[in-house]
């Protein structure tokens, strides 16, 4: 079982290699849009690597409600 | 000068032979070759493993983050259209963006990244195909992506007329001014196809030469010893301006664009007609359009693609529609055929030799074909007067565009 903090960690690489996130400024509060300016198409490239990089399913109706990377790492704690 | 005259202010390239149009120009003085082998893996099964590949690659010039979601075509249009906005001054000037349209086209458009992509949903299946494709491999995609860079808003185009289509997209251009839709276009073309299937279809085809060992020498337009032409990829964009816009705001003017002529083959699919007659009808319209007559053209940047079957069509062409005094050279025996590309390249290399009053060379002509009677400025650079210069192009689906600029 990844803790939090390693699920952040994975994201921010993720967001890094996908739309070019600094990861010193991913942090639970940030949400993907506002925060980390990532446009709807880099979203699903981030969606399709979390579930390759910790063995879940996002479904495609569960991502509108992942706002923040904290979200996301929620989602990813319970489901994976 | 009419109000609807329009001229040339700025101009960008990324070719085999240079990452701009200066070094690209250099190497064109020079005869220098942009042919180079291929060493990529998949090239080992091929029958042709040459091409003409960027001498600059775009990852050096657009950052990481924003060149994944470009087709390498956008990439190209991006660089070369940015180089020729910054060339003509029009950032400080104020211009309206609704003023301001695009018409850029490739050949063949996103295909590398559609095959690509091909090979990701055979691997992996639907879910890893990436949701930049679409954007990515439509054919719109570079003048799009130029259109955002540049806030164009008075319509972005995208010709599609195979090799001839970089010719074609400077005629919209000037036709978009002289209609009054706009005070300035950005035009060109830009290709890059350098992938083992547009490869393999243009070699079935039996277009492409396969002189392997010799890359240098392997484009050789009007030599007897052709054999086919050599794959190139790359662009240009030129900045079309209303000739009374740009000297209002005091703009160096490399060229005036003084006419196009376009017809169409009705014929065959590939096979250009054996006696040239659509494309001495499109060179004769393009003199009559700029308001002159055969005998002032004494420069023709050729199609000449290296090929047995359509290299001395044109050459009875030219002869017919403009006459026997006109220095003539292919410059693609440098940089390889850019396809939707060449038409933009050498419309720049027109211009530029027009501006330097030096006719290019046509390198490898060691063994002209007899049927070659027009002067061609072979192996060196040829000083060479020039009031007014053509380029052609042709293109499969019987498409033939011939461009005339003029000193301003």
């Amino acid at each position: 079982m990844a803790t939090r903090e390693e699920i952040t960690s994975g994201l921010a690489e993720i967001l890094e290699e996908v739309a070019g996130v600094n990861p010193d400024d991913v942090a639970e509060d940030k949400s993907f849009t506002d925060d980390l300016d990532v446009d709807s198409l880099s979203m699903v490239e981030v969606v399709v690597a979390a579930e390759e990089k910790f063995g879940v399913k996002i479904p495609d109706n569960e991502v509108q409600n992942l706002k923040t990377v904290g979200d996301a790492v929620s989602f990813i704690e319970a489901n994976h | 000068m009419s109000s609807t005259d329009v001229v040339v202010t700025g101009l960008g390239a990324t070719t085999p032979l240079g990452g701009d149009v200066a070094s690209t120009w250099d190497a064109l003085l020079a005869g220098r070759s942009g042919v180079t082998p291929l060493t990529q893996e998949w090239a080992e099964q091929l029958p042709v493993r040459i091409a003409a590949q960027l001498a600059v690659e775009p990852s050096e010039i657009i950052e990481r983050v924003k060149l994944r979601k470009l087709d390498r075509s956008e990439a190209i249009a991006l660089i070369a259209a940015k180089q020729a906005w910054a060339d003509s001054g029009l950032a400080d000037a104020g211009l309206d963006p609704e003023r301001l349209a695009v018409s850029i086209g490739s050949g063949i458009g996103g295909a590398t990244t559609l095959l690509n992509q091909d090979d990701i949903l055979e691997a992996s299946g639907p879910r890893r195909v990436s949701p930049h494709t679409v954007p990515m491999l439509m054919p719109n995609g570079p003048a799009a992506w130029v259109g955002i860079e540049l806030k164009a808003r008075a319509g972005v185009h995208s010709m599609a007329s195979a090799c001839a289509t970089g010719a074609e997209a400077l005629s919209l251009g000037l036709d978009i001014i002289r209609s009054g839709r706009a005070d300035v276009v950005v035009a060109g073309g830009v290709e890059a196809v350098i992938h083992p299937l547009p490869l393999a279809g243009f070699s079935s085809m039996r277009a492409m030469s396969t002189r392997n060992d010799e890359p240098e020498k392997a484009s050789r337009p009007w030599d007897k010893g052709r054999d086919g032409f050599v794959m190139g990829e790359g662009g240009g964009a030129l900045i079309l301006e209303r000739a009374d816009h740009a000297v209002a705001r005091g703009a160096r003017i490399y060229a005036r664009l003084a006419g196009t002529g376009i017809t169409s083959d009705g014929f065959d699919i590939v096979q250009p007609d054996p006696e040239c007659k659509g494309g001495i009808r499109a060179m004769t319209k393009a003199i009559q359009d700029a308001g002159l007559t055969g005998a002032d053209i004494t420069h023709v940047n050729a199609h000449a693609t290296s090929t047995p079957a359509g290299d001395m069509g044109e050459i009875l062409g030219i002869r017919t529609a403009i006459g026997d005094h006109p220095v003539i050279t292919s410059t693609k025996s440098m940089s390889g055929h850019l396809l939707g590309a060449a038409g933009a390249l050498e419309s720049i290399a027109t211009i530029l030799a027009i501006r330097d009053s030096v006719v290019p060379p046509t390198i490898n002509l060691d063994d002209p074909d007899e049927r070659l009677d027009l002067d061609v400025a072979a192996h060196k650079a040829r000083p060479l007067e020039i009031a007014a210069a053509m380029n052609n192009s042709f293109g499969f689906g019987g498409h033939n565009v011939a461009v005339v600029f003029t000193r301003y």
